[in-house]
Parts: structure tokens; sequence; C-alpha cells
């Protein structure tokens, strides 16, 4: 079985004036509460669950880049469907999103 | 010799070019290619990479052991493995009626000689393909078929043509080839070229050149297409195809599927252009969900589709020309030529260089279509069906 | 079938929707993100014209997106296109993804109105987590209210790297340097086109006080950067650069990077649309008249999709590609279509005269355009600027052969991010110009199709045969 990838540590903050109806969604495997304004790959990268994938050839770590689906680097299992481009997906109170760290293994 | 002369001028770059190229170096001669792209631009590289025997029209057969053997051996001709991986190529039969038609056929090429074709049971083939939906009741099997990938070989044949000093002329086009005092005068976009041996391995346009020869080809220009998904997680051994119904899957070594199987979309050789067309994609993908549900979480990264040549009876042309001293056919493929592409090479230059090869062509003479002007006669099996592509068995 | 089928919702898409709705036209937009807005107008509708931090930008988008909503124009978020071909009797076939559905619809008329993407700035340790565009950056602010935490490196040329900054630090980003890779002797340069600029003097205050950003807020610009590189071992730790021959590090949590935008060609190029190379901007478009009529009929762009004249412009772009559109279907005559269209014009004469002067000036160092050996230019199947120079002393004279033997491109970015890297590389690698190595031909599916969704188009493009009598 291949090792849990290393988990990566890049800071985030949300800023105060954002309104926001809380969402509570499943991120490898632990609740995590976004906004109904975020997209799946901005609650990764505020809750920190990184990184999201490997990369295709040499399995390096990879975690968002352009934010707006043009990049493919934000990829993850979404509600059981892989490879999702997240950037592009608005959370939802009880989606599970797994990325490799939350891989079966 | 001057820079626009040589033993050989081969017109077209694609494998069958290449390989008849390097060969014919092998044996000492010196060679021109005159390629109107670049190599492997066309067919050689758009194919599915099917190194396959299984299946074949009865006349190809020794030709493909033959070339199956080379392509054990790739790396030792072209200093590359090619991404060749020999697991297998099956034929699955989904129902028992599938099986017995299957059956029919490996007997039918037993009685030939041949023993590459075997029927395998449910126990074995559930061992080669686990993920296979339950219900098949077994398979054609042969063992030392598999694939490789197209574009490592085209890039491996690329090097190897100019690492035996032949001279690679690429965007230039043939003209026009005429034969004057015991030569062959081609000319090109990059000026004339003059050779005794002239081999015509011009792919879509094979028939083109054909003419300037004098021989007639009934030929079209066709577009086999495919598509690739992105990479998933191992459950393909064999390339595997149906008796039921068109079909042709195969894991690269990069964990991308390629999907294709009698998959025809639009051509314009002139425009050097060809266009999928949908319809039979959705098919394909809706019976590769049927057969293997582990791939449910696969995409599409890409359709697309080469501009190949197709004959009458779903064969090649391979030989010598019938009107004109010192010309050679390679060409006719009909989408599946990539397997044969290391073994045509290696017979037309022992035809080069010797007048004759030890390799049984029967039946693949230019000459064949000539008399009639259309079709040949039909294969011992029934008259083969029109779309005769990779992975696609009906009325063998 | 619709009259009209808009592809993206930013500034150009939206004018372009709610005009030819307003005109009688059956009109449906489509947009892969979730809500409306593009990249400029980010979560505009969710703010207020109160909200703090809104312009008198924000406020044109959140008009041009409730003159939108009140249209009456059809909206399809969540749904992007993965196909545009030829239909019967001259129609477009558009093929839809959206989410759950698969759909094909035809048109009459497609305006591609995709806008732009970021142009690669291929550095030395760009893959690392940590590395992210300064546009990556302000999404996440503008649509999340998220910011960059830690120590924030910025680097990369042009007025959207200082608005990002400016709007990061004002949102409590710390900013430890600006690292601005704007080579010596542009701003002379650049003179020869100022008086153009002049037209738009709004624009160039605007641009002015950009600049004095850092001072405002106190972080380190550093000017005429020559190199940089992204240090750490599986993610960023530092950053590195070099000034006027010396190199400097400093530690960052964040790089962010930005040296301009390219149009977003991939879906013009997929239908066919010839494309022109445009040297002011150093990067291909679709070919396109006053109109945004493409090459081939039925096809139009507006927006930066069809040359970056930023986000004020691609509106009026929009309006005018409505008008023309509308014309062509003669819901409008000739001389309406003019008359209607000239106020549009006349808005966009100062914003086009201002172009040239940005675009002198800003042109991205051929050095930042380039990448090393060892750097990947190919971030997806990992293909390093090395192997790309590899395959041309190989023979490989253009993209596609570089394609081919590389598999540079044949991710699942399409060349959104490393299109405009690999010709440079292989351009230079020849000695020839830029466009002559030619850009990615694209192809269906226009991003990676699952293949449950291409299954469920079987029972739609092969109906299975009625029984006879």
């Amino acid at each position: 079985m291949d090792p849990e990838p290393r988990k990566v540590d890049i800071p985030f903050a949300k800023i105060a004036s954002r309104s926001a109806k809380p969402v509570t969604l499943e991120i490898d495997g632990h609740a995590v509460i976004a906004g109904e304004e975020d997209t799946v790959a901005s609650a990764i990268l505020l809750a920190g669950a990184l990184p999201n994938r490997l990369s295709a050839v040499n399995g390096e770590p990879r975690v968002p880049y352009c934010m707006m689906g043009a990049c493919f680097e934000c990829l993850a299992e979404v509600d059981g469907v892989p490879e999702r481009q997240t950037c592009l997906i608005p959370v939802r109170d009880g989606m599970r999103v797994r990325t490799v760290r939350g891989r079966e293994r | 010799m001057g820079a626009g002369t040589a033993d050989a001028i081969v017109i077209g770059g694609g494998l069958h070019g290449c390989s008849a190229a390097i060969n014919m170096a092998g044996r000492g001669l010196s060679v021109i290619v005159i390629e109107k792209d670049f190599v492997g631009r066309h067919a050689s590289s758009s194919n599915a990479g099917g190194v396959r025997t299984l299946g074949r029209d009865p006349r190809e057969i020794p030709l493909a052991l033959m070339s199956l053997d080379l392509w054990h051996a790739i790396d030792t001709i072209v200093g590359e493995d090619c991404g060749f991986d020999a697991g297998g190529q099956l034929r699955l039969a989904e129902t028992e009626e599938d099986l017995e038609t299957l059956k029919a056929r490996a007997a039918g090429v037993r009685d030939l000689g041949y023993d590459h074709e075997e029927i395998i049971g449910t126990d074995e083939l559930y061992e080669i393909l686990p993920e296979l939906r339950p219900g098949c009741v077994g398979a054609l099997f042969c063992r030392r078929d598999g694939s490789a990938n197209p574009l490592y070989a085209m890039r491996a044949y690329r090097r190897a043509v100019i690492a035996a000093g032949v001279a690679l002329h690429e965007g230039t086009a043939a003209t026009g080839a005429q034969r004057r005092d015991g030569a062959w005068h081609v000319a090109t976009t990059g000026g004339d070229f003059q050779a005794p041996v002239l081999v015509n391995c011009a792919g879509a346009w094979a028939d083109r050149v054909a003419a300037w020869t004098g021989d007639r080809v009934p030929m079209t220009a066709a577009a086999p297409s495919a598509m690739i998904t992105s990479r998933v997680p191992p459950c393909l051994g064999p390339v595997v195809s149906s008796a039921a119904r068109p079909l042709s899957l195969k894991q690269l070594e990069n964990g991308t599927v390629l999907i294709s199987g009698a998959l025809r979309g639009v051509a314009d050789r002139d425009a050097n252009s060809a266009v999928i067309r949908l319809a039979p994609f959705a098919a394909r993908a809706a019976t590769v969900l049927d057969l293997f549900p582990a791939m449910a979480g696969a995409q599409v990264v890409r359709f697309w589709a080469g501009i190949e040549a197709i004959t009458p009876d779903g064969s090649p042309v391979l030989g010598p020309g019938a009107s004109e001293e010192g010309v050679f056919h390679a060409f006719g493929f009909n989408g599946h030529g990539f397997e044969l592409g290391p073994g045509c090479g290696a017979v037309i230059a022992e035809l080069v260089a010797t007048g004759s090869t030890n390799t049984p062509i029967a039946g693949l003479e230019v000459g064949r279509f000539q008399s009639t002007g259309i079709g040949a006669d039909a294969s011992a099996y029934g008259a083969p069906e029109q779309e005769k592509g990779e992975g696609y068995a009906a009325n063998q | 079938m619709l009259d009209l089928a808009v592809i993206g919702a930013g500034p150009a898409g939206l004018a372009a929707a709610a005009t030819a709705a307003a005109l009688g036209l059956e009109v449906s937009l489509f947009d892969e993100q979730p809500w409306p807005g593009g990249q400029i107008h980010r979560g505009a509708e969710r703010s207020s014209d109160a909200s703090p931090g809104v312009d008198t930008e924000r406020r044109a988008g959140r008009a041009l997106l409730a003159a939108f909503r009140e249209s009456g124009a059809g909206y399809r978020p969540r749904t992007f296109v993965w196909h545009v071909g030829p239909a019967d009797d001259g129609l477009i076939e558009l093929g839809l993804d959206a989410d759950t559905d698969i759909a094909l619809v035809t048109a009459r008329h497609v305006l591609f109105a995709t806008g732009s993407v970021e142009r690669p700035m291929p550095v030395r340790g760009w893959t690392l987590p940590g590395v992210m565009t300064a546009g990556a950056a302000q999404s996440m602010l503008k649509a999340s209210g998220v910011r960059p935490d830690g120590p924030v490196a910025m680097a990369g040329s042009g007025p959207l790297l200082y608005l990002c900054a400016d709007q990061l630090a004002t949102a409590g980003a710390r900013i430890v340097a600006l690292l601005d890779t704007t080579p010596a002797g542009r701003h002379l340069k650049a003179l020869a086109d100022f008086p153009g600029a002049l037209r738009a003097p709004s624009y160039l205050l605007r641009g002015l006080k950009l600049l004095r950003a850092p001072a405002r807020h106190g972080f380190p610009k550093y000017r005429r950067v020559e190199a940089l590189e992204a240090i750490g071992d599986g993610q960023l730790k530092a950053v590195r650069w070099r000034q006027g021959g010396r190199w400097h590090e400093a530690e960052c949590s964040h790089l962010l990077l930005h040296q301009g935008v390219l149009p977003h060609v991939n879906l013009p190029r997929l239908a066919g649309c010839d494309m022109a190379w445009n040297a002011e901007q150093h990067c291909w478009r679709p070919l396109s008249d006053g109109w945004g009529r493409s090459s081939i009929a039925g096809y139009w762009v507006a927006g930066d999709g069809a040359g970056i004249a930023g986000g004020a412009a691609a509106a009026d772009f929009g309006h005018i590609a409505a008008f023309g559109i509308a014309a062509d279907l003669g819901r409008l005559d000739a001389t309406e279509a003019e008359r209607k269209a000239r106020p549009h014009r006349r808005a966009l004469a100062p914003l086009l005269a201002l172009r040239p002067f940005l675009d002198t000036l800003y042109r991205p160092a051929n050095a930042f355009m380039l990448a090393d050996d060892g750097t990947l230019a190919c971030r997806c199947e990992e293909v390093t600027a090395g192997q790309i120079r590899q395959a041309v002393a190989d023979g490989c004279h253009g993209v596609e052969a570089v394609k081919l033997y590389t598999r540079c491109g044949m991710g699942a970015c399409q060349g959104r991010v490393c299109g405009a890297t690999v010709p440079e590389v292989i351009a230079s690698a020849r000695g020839i110009p830029v466009p002559d190595a030619g850009l990615f031909r694209q192809r269906t599916p226009a991003k990676p199709l699952p293949l449950t969704q291409l299954a469920k188009l079987d029972p739609v493009l092969n109906p299975p045969l009625e029984e006879v009598g």
C-alpha cells in the first residue's frame, strides 16, 4: 500500500466582512464548516486538506493553482465522482469530498 | 551519390515507410524518405496501437505472425520498447452463440495450420479479466498479442531512420513519378529525386502514387477514430474486443484507457482533416461501462481521428507493382496496419534486395483489384463485411 | 433550437445575452462557473453597492448582472461546453455537460465570450504547493472572502498584479515582497504609445495610484527582477530572486505569480476558427471583424477572448456582437445595428487607445516567457522545457509534433496553462518567430468528459430501429 502523502500546510484566513449561510461538508472524513459562497476548492484550502492530489507522472504534491477552471490542479473526488474540478463546484450540505490523502488504502 | 539520388526512394514517412527504410538501409541500400508532413503524422500516430494477430484475414496471418515476433524484439530493431506490452488480445464471447462463432473461427484457423488463436473458458477468462462483468462465457485469445504506443513507436522509428543514415525529407510532398532509363524520377515540392526502386507507403494517398506507376487501386480514405481516457486504476491486461459488438479496449502503461473499435469519422485527405462522429463513440462508451463497471470513474480526455486507406476487401496491398519495374507497394491497411509495420518493412526490403520473400503474401498483390476493377475474391470465411476495423469479428 | 448560444458569463457574455434577449432573440447563456460575472465580477451579485471596496468597475458589473437577470435570457450555470461543431442545415451543435445532465443543443449563432487565462509564468519551483496565480488569490478574495495568511510574495508584471497586491494588503495580507519583472527600458519604449493612453485619463490615474500601492501599504517592491525561483521541499518555503546580478531571498508561505492575461481561445480553436497572431499583445487571438464575426459563419467572439481589452471594453464588444447577430438574423436592419453600436464604439475608443501603451509597457520579459531546462513547461504531463528542446533537436518543428513526442499539451488542461510556453521554447530553440511555432490544435471534448456522461448520449444518438410493419 502506498503511504499517505505528507500533509502540506498553506495558511489561509477568512476575513470577517463576508456574511454567509454556513454549510457543513465532509472532507477526508472530517466535518468542515464553509460558507454558501465557497467552492469546494476554497473549502479544501481553508481546511488545509492538502495536497488534494498528486501529479500524474511523478506523484508530486499539487494544490489548486488558478482557481478559475483552467489548470486542473484542484481535482478531488466529490460525492463519489473522482477528479472533479473543485473550484467550479459550490459547497453543499452533506457533500463528501475525498482528496488523495483521504483515499481508501 | 548526389543528394537527390539513392538506391531506393520511399514515399510516405509513416510506420510502414520508416520500417521499409530502416530494413533496406540494414541491407546496405542508400534510402531517401519523402514525407509530406512529418513522420507519423497520420494513421501511424492516430491508431489504437493494437499489436494483433487475432481475427486477421487468412491472407495476412503469416505476415502478422512474423511481424509479431519482431514486436517481441522491437528494442533490438529501433532501440526502444515503444511501450509494447504482450498482454494478449482477447475477443469476448458474451453469449453462447458468440462462443460458437468463435469456436468455428478457431477451428478454421487451425485447419489452415495456425494455432495462435485459442478458445478459453470462463475460469481462465475471469482470471485474466477479473473486472469483467459476470455472465460472459469464454473468449478467443492470442497470448502473444498485445499493444504498443503509436507515439513512442513513431518517435523510435524516426530516430532509427536518422541513425541508419536514411535521408529523411519531411515537409516535402511528392507530386509525380516517372520511370526513365531504368530509374524512377520522383518530383517533389523540395526538388527531384531518382532511384532505381520506388516504395509506395503513402497511406491514404497511396492510390495516387500507385497510379503514377500504372497500378490502379480502388482505395478510399476513411477516418478511423478513437478516444482516450484519463488515468484509471489498473483493470485491463489484454486488449479486449467482443464477438457481439464493435469494441476495442486497452489500458496503456500510463493507466489511460484507449477505446476504439469500428469508429469511423469523416476524412478529407486533401485538407489533411479527419473529424469524429459522436454517435458511435457514445455507443462504445455504453459498451465499455456495461462490460467493465470499474471504469465508471473514467473521463474521456480526447477524441481523435486519423486518415487511413480502405481497400475493397479489407486487406492491404503488399508486394511488387504490377505495371512497372522497380516499384513496391505497402499500403491499404484498413486501420489495422500498426502490428504489420515491422514485418512489412522486412518483407519490402527482402523483395527489393533479393526479388522474393520467404513470408507468404499471396492474396495481397496489387493486381488483385485490376481484373475486376472493384473487389477481390471473397475470403474463405464468407464475404468480408464493409467496416472491417479492429475489434469487430462478426463474419470471420 | 436557439437563435444564439452565448458561452461565458463575464461582462461580454452578460452584455450580449441581455441585449440579444431585449431584441427578442431566443438566447441562452452557458457558463461553467456556479455564479455569473466571470473573473472580473466574481462575487459581485452577492455584494451590495455599499459593500466596502466596491468601486466604479464593481458597480458597473452589478448593473450588468442585474440587466442580464431581468432580460429574460436563458441562463445555465455549472454547464460546460465540451463540443461545438457543424450540425445539419447550417446550424451549430453544442455538446453540454451540466453535471448530471448531458445534452446536445443546436443554435443558429454561437458567441464565444470565454475571457482570458493567465499568461503562464514557468519559474523554477512553480508547481510547489504555496505557489498560485495572483488571479487565484484575487478570485478567492472576491468570491469567498478568503485571503492568504502568513508571509506572501508576489511576482510578475502588469496592472493586475498591483491591483491584486492592493486588494490583498487592504484585506490584511502580509506582503513581504512585490517582485516586478518588467525589464529595464520598457517605460521608454512605451512613451511612443503614451499619447493614446492620455485619452483614458481615469484609467491612467487609477494605474498610477496602483503603482503606489507598495508605498501606501508599506511593503517592499523590487524592480527589474531578472530571475525568480520558488524554494521548498514538498511545499513553498521561500522565494529567491535576482536583481542587478545579485540574488536575494525571502521566506514566504505564498508566492503569487502574474504576468498578464491571454485570450482563452480553446473553444473558437475547437470550432475551427482562424487565429491571428497579435504582435502587440504577443498572443494568439481569433480572427474577427468589427462586429465580432469570426472566420466561420455563425461563430462570433467578444471580450478578452477576442483580444485583451479589459472588462469595460468587454461589455461594449458584447453589446456590439449582439447587434451584429440580430442584424444577421433579420431582427435589425443594417442601419439600425450601426446606430445602436455607435455609442458602444465611442465608449471603446479611449479604452482601445490605452491598450498599445499598456501592451508595450507590460510585455513580459523573454526570460519569463521561457523556462530553463529543468523547469516544467507542461504541469499536467510533467514535461520540462529541456524535454521540449530535446524534441526540437530531434526534429520536431512545431507544437503539434512536440505534443506527439513529449505528451506536452495532452493532459487535462488541454494547453490552457502550457499553451503559450511551448511555442516560446520551440521558437527560441529554432531561432524563428513565435507564431511560426504554431499553437495547439483543440479537439472535442473541450474539457474531459466523464465516460458515464458520454454513454448517456447513446440512446439519444443511436435510437433503436423501429420494427417495420
